[in-house]
């Protein structure tokens, strides 16, 4: 699937075209072609967007800010939607047990889940892209290692590596963990569990470049390893490593979720989209469906439109599927 | 099992499908939240083993359905000095595999239950003499008196000595242990049910006994009881009808169960407290942004915190109006003059002043050490303490953690680690001088087994010296008045903040008729099913 | 060839030891576990001396040869919780995990493959696009809200399937199955299709992409040339070259379904390894965790170690690029 070995035209079109400005390029592309023909891939763009700025706004538009307990009512708990006859303003989605604004908590944890998710995956990104030049480029024993202790890694399903660093993390920090260094420790668990992948693929493709007479010439005329690494032979690996980079964007944020089912995840003072679900979850029964319902609907539909967007790309990145 | 009889097995099951008859008619299936790890009645002093392994064995004592104490085991017992307790044992009872039960059993027991590796240590003393006087005679020889010895031991289930060395079992399962204890998956009581299989965390089936010493006012044939962790899918057995009896039922789930055609919720006030606790130990709080001093030694950051607190509102929208708001650190049920008491006021404006006054005019910060699975909405109703102390200027981290690591921290072997915390006591003798001792006693002294649980280390000389009248004091009325004096002591000292009882929920199938008795032990042997 | 099965068994060997030293070193900073044996009012010296006998006192290298060499033989200790010994306990609850696995995988292989093939031969027809629609959220919401959903669904409204458990179990030696029962089969519905749902979307994506990475080879072009049936060429050609690779993911996905097992079992109850795991995480019962993870991927080791030969015998042509990669 991540046949980097072909050689595309796109590529060799991109690299004549080298000069002119990126937003030219970019609306020149075959990927932006096959965008602009995908209304499901539009859609699920505009909504991945949309996702990201209500992230981003959430104090601007929320109506209170849930994670200051000050700003909690108790007098407003279990409040139903506001179409519903027992509706009140302004909690457009209703609110829970607490008395927390269900549409505010929704936004602010979707700021949580998309910065667990995002940092996640910069993190798994940076360690495995940087493994994975090492590895490819260097190659002999540095690879050997590299490779085993990835192969060791892949034996392990992410959802138990992120669940034992977070029980190491959480013994060390002992008591002290507050949200924020809970933020840390998922991200931190979430990354670790995920490089892999980024690093298998990108050492696959810099072998192949290796050989290639730029990286020759790049050598010959006395370029860093480091420069020549990342100016020239990153650039050609990070078509496969984006798609990655979704599919892993999503598969972090349903990660946080599960963690914090199994008592792992944020707390219920901080909480993402998951621990929203994990908590509403109880309420299901008692016929508050809205405490659940609305968080569950943010996440599938973000999870949703991400998977879209990294299927599309790797279709469009994937030059025998055109 | 061999294939021949799973296929045995597999006919039975198909042929009873096909007849289409009730599973079996007393059959009754319970379900817990919590697991019964092992069947050694001493391993693990807690109500929901002690409730399960009630129903195996009996105790020289028992409590009936207001939790009086009456004769079981002991036919009659009397005090013939202050210091020397007499029971007279009952005639003709025999353990389940057939062993006579004889004073040597009690003896048996009352150094068992005091071994290495037990948890029900505090039940006798250990400078206690247990003396065997005649076969069905036994004396407690004590080294001051007291006139409560027996209060606890409806949980102080007796063990048959001759079963226990034969199976090598005299001691609990010691600690270091590389071999299983054979009494942690077999029993051998002299009680209503014999337990048939036993798989921790899993499976315990239960058959009723048909040689118990008592007249049987149940009609169950066999319980088959599941742990089931998970709220919604233990909600879920009830009302699809795969289980009869579920313990506890969340609370927000309970109009549910009430609205179904084929269960109900029993609910009752339960005898626990839930309150709140501050460090007025420390010279300085583990956890809080004030240097150099405790606020909490100050009575009027006390007083604040606790008028800033809305009971009346936690038990309308966190418990759902199922929790009785408390003054007192007892239940009312356990105390007659409760009701001789007001609360202090919710008042957050005064508690703001008072904030003001002690030097705090914009509140401070402190950690909150939470349980999230040990009480009624336990981590509920800390978000709502957060909430409502934010109002009031005080900035509270919420550590809300699983009971493992929650008790691990705040209790005594994890040093008394917390600065702000809610905990839940219920008085294991059902009396209050269980309270003035356990969570109100100075823990000043190390030699003195006081206060273990004032996990705030709250210390006032006078509550400790009425305490220690009112262990000894035979006047009911008199010992009351004294009771009263303490506890208003430690309220105006606005020592603890006393949140509510919690609500007992049982979800019950209509089939089945319970008893609910209020320390949250289920007694199968009052249960009757149609 | 038998060097690099040596190779590999030594690799696998590696990973055990390195799981070992993490599961080990659980032991060390999960807390002081006398606090978790010991009842709460016992003495200072009575802990010292529990400590003792636990060989807590020991230099961590010794506590952890001592603690390996009882592992290989299949000691994990006594259980804090239960005070059983924690082999016996996790052998009496890996049938039914196992069992689930294994059904979860049946299933998911079953319709992903199904559904993959129609998908990638019925591109634009609504049903095909529907089940990429269904099978994207199927991915999309956290496992343990779907269970729940189920359950609401098919136990408390509709009263079909049972909401927990295994159901009537059987004995046959030492392992439980719950597959000769008919209330055994109708416990296992709702859980293996809860857990089996993520690998089938997978299973559904994959095939349907290879078909039609298949289907535009040359040697389609030709069969399609030489006049063999629509028919034939599908299902003789496309989809038999598509299994291999489905194959392998499916096994090599097996350790991950054991893993996210431990959702599904607590949402059910079902009594497997995962639900003593989360018990035992929530009462720090560590012999439990630490055992319960070397099992695990004793699993997945032994599954790799198997899939990779497997695949050399297979496929020859890998056996020449492994051996340049080392």
């Amino acid at each position: 699937m991540t046949d980097a070995a072909v050689p595309r035209p796109a590529e060799a079109s991109t690299k004549a075209s080298r000069g002119t400005g990126w937003l030219r390029r970019a609306l020149d592309s075959d990927i932006f072609y096959s965008f602009s023909r995908s209304r499901m891939t539009m859609i699920a763009a505009v909504i991945t967007a949309l996702f990201f700025l209500l992230a981003i706004f959430a104090s601007v538009l929320a109506v209170q800010n849930p994670f200051d307990p000050a700003q909690l009512q108790l007098m407003n708990s279990r409040i139903s939607p506001l179409w519903t006859a027992d509706g009140q303003s302004p909690f457009l989605l209703g609110t829970d047990e607490q008395g927390r604004d269900v549409l505010s908590a929704i936004l602010y944890g979707l700021r949580i889940s998309l910065t667990v998710g995002v940092l996640g995956m910069l993190f798994a990104g940076t360690l495995g892209i940087t493994l994975g030049l090492i590895a490819g480029y260097v190659g002999g024993a540095v690879d050997s290692v590299i490779m085993r202790i990835a192969d060791v890694q892949l034996t392990f399903p992410a959802i138990l590596i992120a669940l034992m660093v977070n029980g190491i993390a959480k013994s060390i920090l002992g008591n002290k963990l507050d949200p924020m260094s809970m933020l840390t420790v998922l991200v931190l668990a979430i990354g670790l569990s995920s490089w892999v992948q980024y690093a298998r693929t990108v050492r696959g493709s810099v072998m192949v470049e290796k050989s290639k007479d730029y990286v020759a010439a790049a050598q010959l005329i006395g370029l860093p390893a480091p420069k020549i690494m990342l100016r020239h032979v990153l650039p050609n690996a990070m078509g496969p490593v984006l798609v990655i980079a979704t599919i892993n964007l999503a598969l972090a944020i349903l990660t946080e979720a599960t963690l914090s089912f199994l008592g792992a995840g944020m707390p219920e003072t901080m909480p993402s989209l998951g621990t929203l679900i994990r908590i509403g979850n109880n309420y299901l029964f008692a016929g508050e469906w809205w405490i659940v319902a609305f968080p569950g609907i943010a996440l599938a539909g973000l999870i949703l439109s991400i998977n879209l967007l990294g299927d599309w790309l790797r279709d469009a990145l994937n030059p025998k599927l055109r | 099992m061999s294939v021949r009889h799973a296929l045995r097995a597999a006919t039975i099951l198909a042929t009873l499908a096909l007849a289409s008859m009730p599973a079996s008619a007393q059959t009754i299936r319970y379900a817990n939240q919590g697991v019964l790890n092992s069947l050694d009645p001493y391993t693990l002093n807690e109500s929901t083993t002690h409730g399960h392994l009630s129903n195996v064995y009996d105790a020289l004592i028992a409590r009936d359905k207001d939790l009086k104490i009456i004769p079981a085991l002991a036919e009659s017992w009397e005090t013939p000095e202050p210091t020397r307790w007499r029971f007279h044992l009952r005639k003709g009872v025999k353990f389940h595999n057939g062993d006579p039960f004889t004073a040597d059993d009690v003896v048996f027991s009352a150094t068992r239950v005091r071994a290495k590796g037990s948890n029900l240590q505090a039940y006798i003393a250990a400078d206690t003499k247990v003396v065997k006087v005649d076969d069905y005679t036994v004396d407690f020889i004590l080294s001051s008196p007291n006139p409560i010895l027996h209060a606890l031991w409806h949980n102080w289930f007796i063990m048959d000595k001759k079963w226990a060395e034969a199976n090598n079992v005299v001691e609990p399962t010691p600690v270091a242990a590389t071999t299983p204890s054979y009494a942690s998956l077999n029993t051998n009581g002299t009680g209503a049910f014999t337990v048939e299989s036993h798989q921790p965390g899993v499976k315990t089936v239960f058959k009723v006994n048909p040689n118990w010493w008592q007249k049987p006012q149940h009609n169950i044939k066999e319980i088959i009881f599941t742990p089931i962790a998970s709220d919604a899918t233990r909600v879920a057995a009830l009302l699809s009808g795969e289980v009869d009896v579920i313990e506890p039922v969340p609370t927000q789930d309970i109009a549910r169960v009430d609205s179904s055609p084929n269960a109900q919720v029993l609910k009752a006030p339960e005898i626990r407290t839930i309150f709140l606790g501050m460090d007025q130990a420390r010279d300085e709080l583990l956890y809080s942004n004030v240097k150099g001093k405790n606020p909490f030694k100050d009575v009027r950051v006390r007083e604040a915190f606790f008028r800033a607190i809305d009971v009346e509102l936690i038990k309308t929208r966190v418990m759902r109006g199922l929790s009785t708001p408390s003054t007192l650190m007892i239940s009312p049920l356990l105390y007659k003059l409760s009701g001789d008491f007001t609360r202090p006021k919710y008042d957050p404006d005064a508690a703001k002043k008072l904030l003001t006054e002690a030097g705090y005019p914009d509140g401070f910060e402190v950690t909150m050490d939470c349980p999230n699975d040990r009480y009624v909405n336990d981590a509920a109703i800390c978000q709502a303490v957060v909430g409502m102390l934010a109002r009031i200027g005080v900035k509270v981290n919420l550590l809300a953690q699983p009971k493992a690591q929650y008790f691990a921290k705040v209790l005594k072997p994890g040093g008394y680690q917390t600065s702000f915390y809610l905990l839940g006591w219920t008085p294991g003798t059902s009396d209050a001088h269980n309270v003035l001792d356990q969570i109100m006693g100075c823990r000043d002294d190390p030699k003195v087994p006081r206060g273990e649980a004032n996990l705030s280390g709250y210390c006032n000389k006078k509550v400790d010296e009425l305490a220690a009248k009112i262990l000894v004091e035979p006047d009911t009325t008199k010992r009351d008045l004294m009771i009263k004096e303490a506890f208003d002591i430690a309220l105006k000292d606005f020592g603890y903040i006393p949140l509510h009882q919690q609500n007992l929920a049982w979800g019950v199938s209509k089939k089945v008729k319970l008893v609910q008795r209020a320390d949250n032990e289920i007694m199968f042997y009052w249960a009757t099913m149609d | 060839m038998l060097a690099f099965t040596l190779r590999r068994a030594l690799q696998a060997i590696g990973v055990m030891i390195a799981v070992g030293i993490i599961a080990f070193s659980m032991f060390r900073f999960a807390g002081d576990p006398v606090n978790q044996i010991v009842g709460i009012d016992t003495p200072a010296a009575e802990r010292e001396q529990v400590r003792k006998s636990l060989g807590l006192d020991d230099p961590v290298p010794v506590q952890f040869v001592r603690y390996f060499a009882n592992a290989v033989q299949f000691k994990f200790g006594i259980s804090y919780q239960f005070r059983q010994p924690v082999a016996s306990l996790l052998m009496e609850r890996m049938p039914a995990t196992l069992e689930l696995a294994t059904v979860a995988t049946i299933l998911a292989m079953v319709f992903g493959i199904l559904m993959g093939v129609y998908t990638a031969l019925r591109r634009e027809t609504l049903l095909a696009k529907t089940f990429q629609a269904v099978s994207l959220i199927g991915i999309s919401l956290p496992t343990f809200l779907i269970g729940i959903l189920l359950i609401y669904l098919f136990a408390v409204t509709l009263g079909w399937l049972p909401s927990f458990g295994r159901g009537e179990v059987v004995k046959i030696g030492w392992w439980s199955t719950g597959l000769l029962t008919v209330s055994g089969l109708k416990a296992i519905i709702m859980p293996a299709i809860t857990l089996g749902l993520f690998q089938m979307t997978l299973i559904m994506r994959l095939v349907r992409a290879e078909m039609l990475e298949v289907l535009r080879t040359d040697y389609i072009r030709f069969a399609r040339a030489r006049g063999l049936t629509t028919r034939a060429i599908h299902f003789g050609h496309a989809l038999k070259n598509t299994l291999v690779p489905v194959i392998t993911v499916a096994g090599l996905q097996f350790g991950s379904v054991i893993a996210f097992a431990i959702i599904t079992e607590t949402v059910f109850q079902w009594p497997g390894m995962g639900l003593m795991f989360v018990q035992a995480v929530q009462s720090v019962d560590i012999p439990i965790m630490a055992a319960y993870l070397l099992m695990v991927s004793l699993i997945f080791v032994t599954i790799n170690l198997v899939v990779d030969i497997l695949y050399t015998i297979v496929d020859p042509r890998l056996r020449s690029t492994v051996s340049r990669a080392h």
